[in-house]
C-alpha cells in the first residue's frame, strides 16, 4: 500500500518525494484530530461522572 | 498473496497508529475545547453578574448550560478555577463541571451535587482523591462566596443515587445541614465505580462585584 502511494508521489527527487509524504501525512493527521475525533470522542465517552439510575 | 498480506499489515500497522493518536487526543486534545469554553463562559458570568439589580433580591433563574458558579480548591493551587455548568448531560460536562439540576443550590439548605471529569475535557475533578479532611473548596455566586469544608470521602458504584439526596444515603429525610457532594469517576480512565467527596458549609463571605468593576 504505502509502496504504491511512493510509486506515484507526483515527484522525482526522492527529497521532494519525502516532503510531500510528509506533508500528506501531517494532513491526515489534522483532519483526523479536528474533525473525526470530535466527532467519534462523544460516542464513546469512556470518562462520566455522573450517578444515575443507569449507570 | 504475498502482496495481499503485506497490504494488510500495513493497515494493522496504520491502524494501530491512529488509535494511539486517538488515545493522545482524548486524554490532552479534549482539553482545549473545554479551556474554550470555560473562557467564554467566565466572561458571560462576569458580564451578567456585574449588571446592577434592581433590588437586593434576585430571582434570577439560571438556563441549563449556561455558568452559575465558581468553584475554586485551594489546595490545587491559585489557579485552579472552573465555571459550574447548570446540568449534568455529557454536553455540559465537556464543558467543564456540572451542577445537577434539582438538587441545592449553592449556601442553600441541601445537597449542592457537582459532577466533573476525572480525566479528559480539562478533567476539572482530576485530583480530587487528593482532598482531606477540613480542606476547603470555595464557591463564588453573584453576591456570595460559600466555603465548604470537606468532611469525607466513598467510592460507591455509578447507580448510588442515595449520595446526591439532600441527606446523602437517606433519601426522603429533610435535611438540616448545608451540604456540597463532588461526583467524579473512580478509577481514573474507568466509569466502573464513582469517587464522591462530602463537604458541609463553613462559612460564607459577601462578595462585591456590583457597579461594573471592568
Amino acid at each position: 500500500m504505502y509502496l504504491w502511494i511512493w510509486r506515484h508521489l507526483p515527484a522525482k527527487s526522492p527529497l521532494a518525494k519525502s516532503a510531500i509524504a510528509l506533508a500528506l501525512a501531517l494532513a491526515l493527521t489534522a483532519l483526523l484530530w479536528y474533525v473525526v475525533f470530535p466527532w467519534v470522542e462523544p460516542q464513546i465517552q469512556f470518562d462520566q461522572g455522573t450517578i444515575d439510575e443507569d449507570g | 498473496m504475498r502482496g495481499f498480506i503485506k497490504a494488510l499489515g500495513e493497515i494493522f500497522i496504520t491502524f494501530g497508529l491512529v488509535v494511539l493518536l486517538f488515545v493522545t487526543y482524548t486524554l490532552w486534545g479534549t482539553g482545549r475545547y473545554t479551556q474554550a469554553q470555560q473562557t467564554s463562559l467566565a466572561e458571560q458570568l462576569d458580564a451578567r453578574w456585574s449588571e446592577p439589580t434592581a433590588a437586593d433580591v434576585t430571582r434570577e433563574k439560571v438556563k441549563l448550560g449556561d455558568g452559575m458558579a465558581l468553584i475554586r480548591i485551594p489546595r490545587f493551587g491559585a489557579k485552579y478555577r472552573f465555571v459550574i455548568v447548570e446540568g449534568t448531560t455529557p454536553a455540559d460536562l465537556r464543558r467543564g463541571p456540572g451542577h445537577y439540576a434539582g438538587t441545592a443550590m449553592p449556601g442553600q439548605i441541601g445537597n449542592f451535587v457537582v459532577s466533573g471529569h476525572r480525566t479528559t475535557y480539562s478533567a476539572p475533578f482530576n485530583k480530587v482523591d487528593r482532598l482531606k479532611d477540613g480542606d476547603e473548596i470555595l464557591i463564588d455566586t453573584r453576591r456570595t462566596q460559600y466555603v465548604y469544608r470537606v468532611t469525607g470521602s466513598q467510592i460507591v458504584a455509578p447507580t448510588r443515587v442515595e449520595v446526591t439526596a439532600p441527606v446523602p444515603f437517606r433519601p426522603g429525610r429533610k435535611p438540616k445541614k448545608r451540604l456540597i457532594t463532588l461526583t467524579t469517576c473512580h478509577p481514573k480512565y474507568s466509569a466502573a465505580q464513582r469517587l464522591i467527596i462530602f463537604g458541609e458549609l463553613d462559612r460564607q463571605l459577601p462578595r462585591v462585584n456590583d457597579g461594573g468593576q471592568k
